[in-house]
């Protein structure tokens, strides 16, 4: 049966091979825009990971009012629940990092110009986030994006390149591409601000020794303390960083997760805003998920928490993987619907040509099952092998676009990164869409088969 | 003792708004290992009696029985099952799968009935041998002169040892020194399979060949009963 199939389909080879070659270009165009989805997905992935980790462990509804009250809705005795997290025996195979950030508003000022600026900032061990944004389940062509303070320089910071340009201090920074302001559109007011807390850092601070100018530049950090008064911090700006979003870059500010405590809470209980945790692989997420909501009830029941992954902490990562997923369904929706009809018509030809031979097998005492199933089987056939050449044609162009180094700047970057068709390997998706084709050619080569079958023996003799 | 039966078939088709009475009352009896000529002019339904009797059309009244079956009561699937095992057809334009060499045109009908593959080889190979292209085996019927094909073609409508081989104008297509070689080696295989043979044709050598004739002139028979031979 399928010997004969093969050699039926090998005997109008032009008309084949043009089917295949339609179902080949159809299948490379699905594979490689996928192909290059995964390299998307992969590097979003990493990118969220890397910076927040899997999950966060916070205090029930920070996620929703949070920022608008750190101070409520703060975990305490966060040493504890680190601890916890680390001696579990579930998660601890799994868990890669577990580091505490403390998040809140403030105000940037830059004492020389007198400027201000609201900033969130984001108090972070330093070592145990550079440990984070080293993850690379993917084996990414990419080079993490460290943190630049030495945790041993306490006072040591970061800004986004949106809050330097605002408090002017991209020379320093050596920020490129920074427009100047016009000075006349700077309000009185905000200098009066940039005063203030110049003021209130002066009573506060110890008046700056004469050590020789650091590269880099300073500011001063004011933020509402455990008690409600003001709080000042003069900070070291090691560099501005680009978070790939404008609205991120001007107000973000990390700094030492120490200091940035010491700023809120003073000498006091020592708080943070969340747990970032990060796995090994992120299809252990659920799994960890399920033992972080099973702690939260049994053994932390003194104060309510819940855990959020990557993806609601990210909606971003949700809108554009969801995006790339309908543009990915749309095509493979298009191309099966030519693979249908390209088939189909293959099909119909057939049947229309070898009339007077499907009334000889009939003759010949083969059943009506039995015409069907040869036809059936030809365009399986013709599905198998176009699946198969075309997931061959996919890999050999990937592999080539691999080859010539195309690279993209991808948000949160600031190196280029190669642009990869990621396919080698993505055994669900290859399988998924041979399959598909050739689920879609053995559908399309049913309805002709079965008109075949239909035929009347005598008619079908008579065919001309 | 009879083979077949045929009990006064009547077959009319329609064309277009026209119904063309293409057989009328025919009854007819068939005896076994026995060479039967069914002859009369083009459109007379020389075609559409073998048809009949072949199974791959049915009347519209009247009965047929082969071998102590009546065709009209089996199903679609029992009727085909039935011409895979009992019937032997030779068609006019030979008909052998283009796909195909001359080993598996002729082996196909084995398939059909599932013989068993060293049976199957077996018998292929005797019936190469009885047609004379043992050397032929693996040429495709593009690559075999008309005289070569219609020999695989009546090799494949013994192969499976039917009761009843129907030949339709088999020698039409052919030059007449070839139609007299097909004929003879078709009388031969007759006699020596002893399967019986229903043919239908005009051309003289065949009706001169023939244990029976049976006449048609627009569907109607004009010998009522075939002569009955001394048995
Ligand atoms: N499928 C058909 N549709 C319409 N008319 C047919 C069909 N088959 C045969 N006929 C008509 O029936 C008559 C008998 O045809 P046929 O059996 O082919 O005769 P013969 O084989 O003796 O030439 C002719 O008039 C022919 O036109
Ligand atoms: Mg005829």
């Amino acid at each position: 049966m399928i010997a004969l199939a093969l050699r039926n389909l090998w005997r109008n080879q032009r008309r084949s091979s043009t089917t295949l070659l339609a179902m080949m270009i159809g299948m490379l165009s699905i594979l490689l825009f996928g192909g290059y989805s995964r390299t998307v997905y992969y590097g979003l992935e990493t990118d969220f990971v890397g910076r927040s980790g899997h999950l966060q462990l916070q205090r029930k509804d920070y996620f929703w009012f949070g920022s608008g009250d750190p101070q409520g809705y703060s975990l305490h005795g966060y040493k504890q629940l680190v601890n916890d997290i680390q001696q579990d025996p579930v998660l601890a195979p799994l868990l890669r990092v577990v580091t505490p950030v403390l998040q809140f508003g403030g105000i940037a000022g830059n004492f020389d110009a007198g400027l201000s600026k609201l900033v969130i900032v984001q108090g972070v061990d330093v070592t145990a986030q550079n440990e984070m944004r080293r993850w690379n389940d993917y084996q990414l062509a990419i080079t993490p994006e460290l943190h630049s303070m030495n945790p041993a320089a306490g006072n040591e910071a970061e800004i986004g390149i949106g809050v330097a340009r605002m408090l002017q201090l991209c020379a320093q920074l050596d920020v490129p591409d920074c427009p100047q302001p016009q000075l006349s559109a700077i309000d009185p007011n905000t200098q009066t601000l940039a005063a203030d807390i110049a003021a209130l850092a002066a009573g506060q601070l110890p008046s700056e020794p004469a050590t020789p100018a650091k590269s880099g530049a300073q500011l001063e950090l004011l933020a509402a303390s455990t008690g409600g008064a003001p709080n000042v911090n003069r900070l070291q700006i090691n560099r501005a960083v680009t978070t790939g979003a404008k609205e991120l870059d001007e107000v973000y500010l990390a700094m030492q997760l120490a200091q940035a405590q010491q700023l809120l809470y003073g000498e006091s209980e020592e708080r943070v805003t969340a747990l970032q945790i990060q796995l090994y692989h992120s299809a252990d997420l659920e799994v960890a998920r399920t033992r972080l909501q099973e702690l939260i009830s049994n053994r932390w029941p003194e104060q309510p928490l819940e855990v959020h992954d990557f993806r609601t902490l990210n909606p971003a990562f949700g809108q554009i993987t969801g995006m790339f997923a309908a543009i990915f369904g749309f095509i493979t929706i298009l191309i099966s619907a030519i693979v249908l009809f390209t088939v189909g018509n293959t099909m119909s030809m057939a049947v229309l040509e070898r009339t007077v031979e499907i009334g000889t097998l009939r003759t010949l005492g083969l059943r009506r099952s039995g015409i069907r199933r040869l036809f059936i089987s030809e365009g399986l056939l013709l599905g198998l092998t176009g699946a198969l050449l075309g997931t061959a044609l996919a890999l050999l162009f990937a592999a080539l676009i691999n080859q010539a180094g195309f690279t993209w700047l991808p948000p949160g970057n600031s190196n280029p990164v190669p642009i990869t068709i990621r396919l080698w390997g993505e055994h669900q998706m290859l399988l998924g869409i041979g399959l598909t084709v050739v689920l879609v050619a053995t559908v399309s080569a049913w309805w002709p088969a079965r008109r075949a079958a239909q035929q009347d023996v005598v008619d079908a003799l008579r065919y001309v | 003792m009879s083979l077949a039966q045929l009990h006064h078939l009547s077959k009319t088709y329609a064309l277009g708004q026209l119904r063309v009475p293409a057989l009328t009352n025919i009854s007819l009896q068939l005896k076994p290992a026995c060479f039967t000529v069914l002859s009369g002019p083009s459109g007379s339904g020389k075609t559409t009696l073998l048809n009949l009797i072949a199974g791959i059309d049915r009347p519209d009244q009247g009965n047929i029985e082969i071998a102590g079956q009546s065709l009209q009561r089996l199903s679609d699937n029992a009727l085909t099952d039935f011409r895979a095992r009992h019937i032997g057809y030779i068609f006019q334009n030979f008909n052998l799968l283009p796909v195909l060499s001359a080993y598996e045109n002729i082996e196909y009908p084995l398939r059909l009935n599932k013989t068993p593959p060293v049976k199957r080889r077996q018998r292929v190979l005797e019936l190469l041998d009885a047609v004379g292209l043992a050397d032929k085996a693996s040429h495709r019927p593009n690559q075999l002169s008309g005289g070569q094909r219609q020999r695989v073609a009546i090799a494949r409508a013994l192969v499976h040892q039917p009761v009843l081989v129907l030949a339709d104008e088999p020698t039409a297509n052919l030059d007449s020194q070839t139609g007299a070689q097909i004929i003879a080696l078709m009388r031969e295989l007759q006699r020596v399979q002893q399967t019986a043979f229903v043919f239908s044709s005009h051309d003289p050598q065949v009706i001169a060949s023939a244990d029976h004739l049976v006449l048609l002139k627009d569907g109607h028979l004009l010998t009522p009963e075939p002569i009955r031979e001394a048995v």
